[in-house]
């Protein structure tokens, strides 16, 4: 008589079954923040290599035209806006126009696969980039806000803000630019709606909104880097109106937060094709 | 691993001054099974759905229907665990070409999950393996093509995946490149039973390379065996080289009779025949006038070349002989 108990069998069939074609233990995945931090650190690094020149390039445009408007603008709100305007210029070309062209290419020509084939957040590679673009605006920025002030005798006293302008419209224009990249089907498409949201922001943010068209003035209101603009100018005033600078920068933080998370899907949709 | 993958790439409509592109079936049916532990090759021509395929197998597209298994994983259903089985060295390096050497490896390692320290320690070990410490510091889009394929390698290396889908790894390499790359390939099969889906153009690198290969065209398997088992298809041919010095001399009947057979490339006719034949037609060149005529001849064993050739590939703009 057998005394083998039939589970035994059984576990013993199984596992002879089994055997070859077990499920191998998956591999460690990145977690959010050292990813991010990890995606940052090299983008950042890039500028070192290939960023600078374009940063020269951003804040010289930016200086340039403060000059040509010292020709036009005679002190008072006007002189305000156009500062305000020139600086957080260098961010729209910087985080709008730069990172658009960036994914746009990454996009293109499958460069995307690299981080796609990683075990990443998405939202880790689309932060980490933008916040990177976020930061190669930082020294540009302040020169010309700091030249600015010099060129139209404006107190320094409340440049502290730009310390809240800069990554807040920083995120909204950055957000803006990854969204257009992943999102244009061609590289050549996202770098010519890199140039358009770029040009947009020139014309709408340096100009003195008083002297636009009514049609111009809503186009103004919906193109993030104003709000970024319209907290930095109030900042010039003698008694700013911190609540409206609150609530500009609010607002620049909501569109960065709708933004990159626009991004994000769009990173997710361009990666799996 | 494979099986019954079909990924249709739906026909694309014309534009104005361009013409419709009909439907492609990128995999047409695609069944392979590759053993753990096993160096498997894909050799095919460009646009035999090898990419189609890899990217299917690397959860970065969905097939139409078919199902993927990688390691006992579902990847058509869980495309995102394949990040978490295997390293993937694409063709396009534009992620890092900014970066530094050493810290493309380092945010890779990063990336696929190692902590601070080990991505460090196994940027150091890997680089130092591949013999390319002393790039580190220099951005890989200053470095020469084969070098910056051997930084890309790296990438591929760290976080020690069980599988590693390589797509014309060695590219531009020299051959000290090459045996650096193989060396490693080698070592981690052995410790550690690592499996390697490699793509290749390279026929002469599969042969010595490879344990078993798939040959792909139009979205189909042709062939799939060892090496040699390829070989033994066509064993009973040799194929006879012939190179004129000047034009071939078709006016000896000889020659103008294995003209028929040959297959022409400038001075240059390379023909396959049976043993017999090749005897007596490496008689006729070689005695007479037809001698006078040439400048070299070779006779070789089948390579795997022939044998793709002999499976009805698309002859002559299919693989590069290296």
């Amino acid at each position: 008589m057998s005394a083998v108990p039939l589970e035994a069998v059984v576990r013993a069939e199984d596992e002879r079954v089994a055997a070859p074609d077990v499920a191998a233990p998956l591999g460690a995945r990145a977690r959010m923040v050292p990813a991010l931090t990890a995606v940052y650190r090299a983008q950042l690094s890039r500028a070192r290599v290939a960023r600078i020149p374009l940063l020269f390039v951003a804040t010289f445009q930016s200086v340039g035209i403060m000059i040509l408007m010292r020709g036009v603008v005679d002190g008072g709100s006007e002189a305000h806006a156009v500062v305000a305007g020139s600086s957080v210029l260098v961010v729209a070309f910087v985080a709008l126009n730069l990172l658009a062209q960036y994914f746009g290419q990454l996009r293109g020509d499958g460069g995307l696969d690299h981080y796609a084939t990683l075990p990443v957040p998405p939202a880790a590679v689309v932060l980490g980039a933008a916040a990177a673009y976020a930061s190669f605006t930082v020294p540009g920025t302040i020169v010309t806000a700091v030249v600015g002030c010099g060129l139209f005798g404006l107190p320094l006293t409340h440049l502290w803000v730009l310390a809240a302008v800069i990554p807040l419209s920083g995120a909204a224009l950055a957000g803006l630019g990854a969204a257009l990249g992943l999102l244009a089907p061609r590289p050549e498409l996202a770098t010519l709606l890199g140039q358009m949201g770029m040009s947009a922001a020139l014309l709408l943010g340096v100009l003195p909104a008083e002297r636009m068209p009514g049609f111009l003035q809503y186009a103004r209101d919906l193109l993030p880097s104003t709000y970024g603009v319209e907290a930095l100018a109030r900042t010039f005033g003698s008694d700013p109106d911190w609540g409206a600078v609150l609530l500009d920068l609010g607002v620049c933080a909501a569109v960065g937060v709708v933004s990159l998370a626009v991004a994000t899907w769009a990173y997710r949709r361009a990666a799996v094709r | 691993m494979v099986r019954d993958l079909v990924k249709v790439y739906p026909a694309a409509r014309g534009r104005r001054g361009r013409p419709a592109t009909p439907e492609v079936r990128a995999s047409d049916g695609i069944g392979i099974e590759v053993g753990r532990g096993e160096i498997f090759g894909l050799l095919g021509p460009n646009g035999a759905g090898k990419s189609t395929l890899v990217r299917q197998l690397t959860g970065l597209m969905r097939p139409d229907s078919g199902s993927v298994e990688v390691l006992g994983h579902d990847i058509v259903r869980h495309p995102e665990r394949a990040a978490r089985l295997l390293a993937y060295l694409g063709q396009e390096s534009t992620a890092l070409d900014e970066l530094t050497v050493s810290l493309a490896v380092e945010t890779t390692a990063r990336l696929r999950g190692l902590d601070a320290a080990a991505a460090r320690a196994q940027r150091d070990d890997v680089l130092d393996e591949l013999g390319i410490t002393a790039l580190a510091g220099r951005p890989l889009r200053k470095l020469s093509g084969g070098q910056r394929r051997l930084a890309c390698f790296a990438t591929a290396l760290v976080g020690e995946r069980r599988l590693l889908v390589l797509d014309e790894p060695t590219t531009g390499m020299d051959p000290v490149a090459r045996r650096a790359v193989w060396g490693a390939v080698d070592r981690r099969r052995a410790e550690r039973g690592t499996t390697v889906l490699l793509v290749t153009h390279n026929v002469i690198e599969a042969e010595t390379v490879l344990d078993r290969v798939a040959v792909l065209d139009h979205g189909k398997v042709i062939a799939c065996d060892t090496p040699t088992g390829l070989k033994e298809k066509v064993a009973g041919e040799v194929r006879v080289e012939l190179v004129w010095r000047d034009r071939a001399p078709v006016d000896v009947p000889e020659v103008a009779a294995l003209r028929s057979s040959a297959v022409e490339s400038g001075r240059r006719w390379t023909l396959r025949l049976a043993p017999e034949e090749a005897r007596a037609a490496v008689a006729a060149v070689t005695g007479g006038v037809a001698f006078a005529a040439l400048d070299d001849f070779t006779l070789a064993t089948p390579s795997l070349e022939d044998v793709y050739l002999a499976l009805g590939g698309r002859g002559g703009d299919g693989l590069v002989k290296a």
